[in-house]
């Protein structure tokens, strides 16, 4: 028996991870036997277009937040300017309006019909013809809606990256005649760059995943092209092989990225504990800056939720009441649970990565990452195609040896949540643990033990300090998104089990906007509350950090 | 601080959890006598809570029996009764559009019933012939005009829409909308493959722009002027006619509705309907709901709040849909609207409407 298979970590890691690649394995085994005929309806009319505003998207979110991202980490970690610690968290409020409300929102201000054009009509007497306004409504459009909410992955990643650069480096690259431009392109973005891109590849995921926003805007795309075809044609082999094609594109852009640093391996040499200092600027340009890492708030944050609040203002407050209540404590527990286990669950992946270098261990991993660029709908129905099939094996074995009947066990109950939670958002949690265990360098793992310390006593007293602040921005960022997510919440939950998400779709599908809007605040709300708890946490983490 | 959270929240759970996916209803009959546990019926609705609700709280104070609610996307209903088979624990599943009632029956997941009660409300045509799926409501997708833009005696049949006099001018939402689907798949039925691709290549010439939004989306858009007419469900006109929202209201209120086809084939009209699953495990309960759903107070109330016609000749529609005036209606095999509807959406992606 080879080594690999009689190591503890190779099945520990390997089976859950597995288990998780399941569901979208289910979707590339309808490549077996590929619809020609619809394909070569779907290559002949629309297919094209799929391609290329899937691409158009996902890149163009890509670059959106990384730019952002980008600037504001670098921005907040090496200048000095007023407001600098609120700004700090305030820009990671975007990252609790889900993107298809954003999306509402901006076309409620922006469109033909909305305040402002009416209001610029009314002032200045146009007609229909006479002016030009950019179409919300757009591929463009889209990009902008997705970047402003999914650019807080970038920020977050970068911003602990930068921040940890030792300030030895600015010394050097200055003492060697680079300005701090320079620094920044030779230095700093290089240095950080994995952090970087990981955030950025998140948001591509996220966009390619997109349903929400792309419906609504009339941008055809894969994931719209999927739902076509499924509920449209009535072909849900033809669909699922269009999800196969779209769920390959990922892979081969992590493939891709992976190979672009294949020989690159970041750990920090220098002290930790020469945190860059902040450069002072001059009145007028520390008062510019501060503006400008508000912009990313104002208009990701504030304007969406001013929207919300003057429409929820305008259908009052009728829906408030008990049943309100219980939409609240739902969404909540069930995200806060379900974070937990993801979290669990990729801190398991993380390490059996780090301890184990093989194949055996990181491919499965690498596969049940997957699951992230994949319509939260097609993962939703793999897990309960796959979860059925299991309760039904079971039922039977228990029907023959015993006798009863376990009827649907896991299947609609929230087992079947957390383990689609699982599937969709274990990546973000493991790219937050991994960029957390990246950072721990191997020798102070071997000069832990040199001094004596047990394993055990390297992980409690060496690790979990040091990656407490990746765990708390996993556990942020999943229990987040699982506040926001709808599809699979809305196909796999129990009887009378309802939460915000699944309200503020409800009432906004019906084109009842100003009545989603009440929900869509209360989505918003819960997930500032973690955001500003965890915040507390990390400043407070890294103050007494600085302290020793 | 965390750690506690958490555990509030662990508590939260569990009491959310505590509502058990209901038994079977031979429990019932087996304790009759001893037992006091409730009836129960399992209800899979892909209309909205809102719009639905009230009416089971009505069905649960009148008989007892308790309804256990789950509301979702028709499509991911019918997949998720389909996966559950023979284990499933739905009974019933009330939905829209004539394609979901019939991809259900083909896909073998109902059961046929025969009720007197249901047969004397629901007009033969809004339901089917052997019992499979009962209509509960209809709704029409006819022609809207800006009053300030076009005049009634401009308009005539659907077909005159896509004439070159139009050119820039349509309003429709996006050939992913299942009314869409539906209504050229009844157009494909009743006046060929050629005509309606003929037609359907008119109608994305004069697109005033993209199809985006949803039909409340281009009812606006007619009135703001950036398009003369549209096409658009009645019950959206009539939803934004009865809106607290003032500038919706003055939106619709610029806005007509014309029914095209009146000298031929009628205007197109589609309904929401309900399934008795194969499977589920309480039958009689759930023919006491569908039954109780067609008398004659839920009818009102159902079809008032959704802004829909009854089935019921003898219910009254809404006050805004009188207001519409009366019409005639398409009539035609709805089983095979079902069956067209693929077929619909090759023929829009061909003509390139998005």
């Amino acid at each position: 028996m080879p080594a690999v298979l009689r190591d503890g970590w190779t099945w520990a890691a390997s089976i859950p991870a597995l288990l998780l690649f399941l569901p979208v394995l289910t979707v590339f085994a309808s490549l077996l036997h590929i619809e020609w005929e619809v394909w070569q309806h779907l290559a002949e009319t629309v297919l094209s277009d799929y391609i290329s505003n899937t691409l158009v998207l996902a890149f163009g979110v890509g670059a959106g937040s990384l730019l952002i991202g980008t600037v504001l980490a670098w921005c907040t970690t090496h200048y000095d300017f007023p407001l600098r610690n609120s700004i700090a968290w305030l820009v990671l409020l975007p990252l609790a309006v889900p993107a298809y409300i954003i999306a509402y929102c901006y076309t409620g201000l922006l469109d033909f019909s909305g305040p402002l054009q009416s209001l610029l009509r009314e002032f200045f007497g146009w007609q229909i013809d006479d002016y030009w306004f950019p179409e919300i409504r757009s591929l463009g459009g889209a990009i902008i809606m997705l970047s402003l909410v999914l650019y807080p992955y970038v920020y977050i990643l970068s911003r602990t990256a930068f921040a940890e650069q030792s300030e030895s480096l600015v010394e050097a690259s200055r003492s060697l005649g680079r300005g701090p431009a320079q620094h920044f392109f030779k230095i700093a973005f290089p240095l950080a760059r994995p952090a970087i891109l990981t955030g950025a590849s998140l948001a591509m995921m996220e966009a390619f995943a997109d349903y929400g926003t792309v419906k609504y805007f009339g941008v055809n795309t894969f994931t719209t092209g999927i739902f076509r075809t499924w509920y449209g044609m009535g072909n849900e082999q033809a669909a699922a092989q269009l999800c196969a094609l779209l769920v390959s594109f990922v892979l081969v852009l992590i493939l891709f990225e992976k190979f672009s640093r294949r020989k690159i391996s970041y750990y920090y040499q220098g002290q930790r504990n020469v945190r860059p200092k902040c450069k002072q600027l001059n009145r007028l340009s520390s008062l510019a800056l501060t503006l400008l890492c508000l912009l990313p708030f104002i208009f990701g944050f504030a304007i969406p939720v001013a929207m919300l609040i003057s429409w929820a203002i305008e259908s009052g407050l009728g829906q408030v009441g008990q049943r309100f209540m219980h939409l609240l404590v739902n969404s909540f527990s069930l995200a806060a649970i379900a974070a937990m286990c993801v979290v669990s669950l990729a801190l398991l992946f993380g390490y059996a990565k780090r301890l184990r270098k093989n194949m055996a261990i990181a491919l499965p991993i690498d596969l049940a990452s997957l699951g992230y660029a994949v319509p939260g709908t097609v993962i939703a129905v793999s897990v309960m195609l796959t979860l059925t099939w299991f309760d039904k094996k079971l039922d039977a074995v228990l029907q023959d040896w015993l006798g009863i009947s376990s009827g649907l066990l896991f299947s609609g109950t929230i087992f079947a949540l957390i383990l689609a939670y699982s599937v969709r958002f274990l990546a973000v949690a493991l790219h937050n643990i991994d960029s957390g265990l990246g950072r721990i360098k191997p020798s102070m793992d071997q000069a832990a033990r040199s001094l004596g310390a047990n394993r055990n006593s390297v992980l409690l007293r060496v690790h979990l300090p040091m990656l407490k602040a990746s765990v708390l921005s996993a556990l942020l960022l999943v229990f987040v998104d699982i506040v926001k997510e709808l599809p699979a919440t809305l196909i796999l939950r129990p009887f009378n089990f309802n939460t915000l998400a699944v309200r503020t779709y409800e009432l906004a599908s019906d084109e009842r906007l100003s009545d989603a809007a009440l929900p869509a605040l209360a989505i918003v709300l819960v997930s500032i509350l973690p955001i500003i708890l965890l915040t507390r946490a990390i400043q407070t983490e890294s103050n007494t950090g600085e302290g020793q | 601080m965390l750690i506690r959270l958490i555990f509030i929240a662990c508590t939260f759970v569990l009491l959310a959890c505590d509502s058990k996916v209901p038994g079977p209803e031979n429990d019932n009959t087996l304790h009759q006598n001893t037992s006091v546990e409730r009836r129960q019926v399992n209800v899979y609705s892909a209309r909205k809570e809102a719009l639905i609700f009230p009416v089971l709280e009505r069905f649960t104070e009148e008989t007892g029996i308790v309804v256990n609610l789950l509301t979702g996307d028709a499509d991911a209903l019918i997949s998720r009764i389909a996966n559950e088979g023979e284990l499933g624990s739905a009974d019933i599943l009330i939905t829209t559009d004539i394609g979901r009632l019939v991809r259900a029956k083909q896909q073998g997941l109902t059961k046929a019933i025969s009720s007197d009660v249901l047969n004397q409300h629901i007009p033969s045509h809004l339901r089917d012939p052997a019992g499979h799926w009962f209509g509960l409501t209809t709704r029409a997708r006819p022609i809207m005009y800006s009053t300030a833009n076009v005049k009634s005696e401009e308009l005539g049949d659907l077909e005159d829409i896509s004439d070159e006099k139009w050119r820039g001018k349509v309003c429709v939402r996006s050939s992913s909308n299942i009314y869409n689907q539906s209504l050229i798949a009844a157009l494909i039925i009743q006046e060929g493959e050629a005509l309606s691709l003929d037609f359907v290549k008119g109608l994305v010439a004069n697109f005033a722009r993209p199809p985006k939004g949803g039909d409340k989306d281009q009812i606006k858009a007619l009135a703001a002027g950036q398009c003369d007419i549209a096409i658009a469900n009645t019950y959206y006109l009539a939803g934004m006619l009865t809106s607290q929202d003032a500038s919706q209201l003055a939106a619709a209120q610029r806005v007509k509705v014309f029914w095209p086809n009146q000298g031929n084939r009628g205007t197109h009209i589609n309904l929401s309907g309900a399934v008795i699953t194969r499977h589920g495990p309480n039958p009689v309960a759930a023919k006491e709901l569908l039954e109780f759903m067609l008398d004659k107070e839920s009818q009102a109330w159902y079809a008032a709040h959704n802004h829909e016609y009854p089935v019921r000749k003898d219910v009254e529609p809404s006050e805004v849909l009188q207001s519409f005036g009366a019409f005639k209606a398409e009539h035609l095999d709805l089983e095979k609207v079902g069956e067209f509807n693929g077929a619909a959406l090759q023929l829009m992606d061909r003509a390139g409407w998005k």
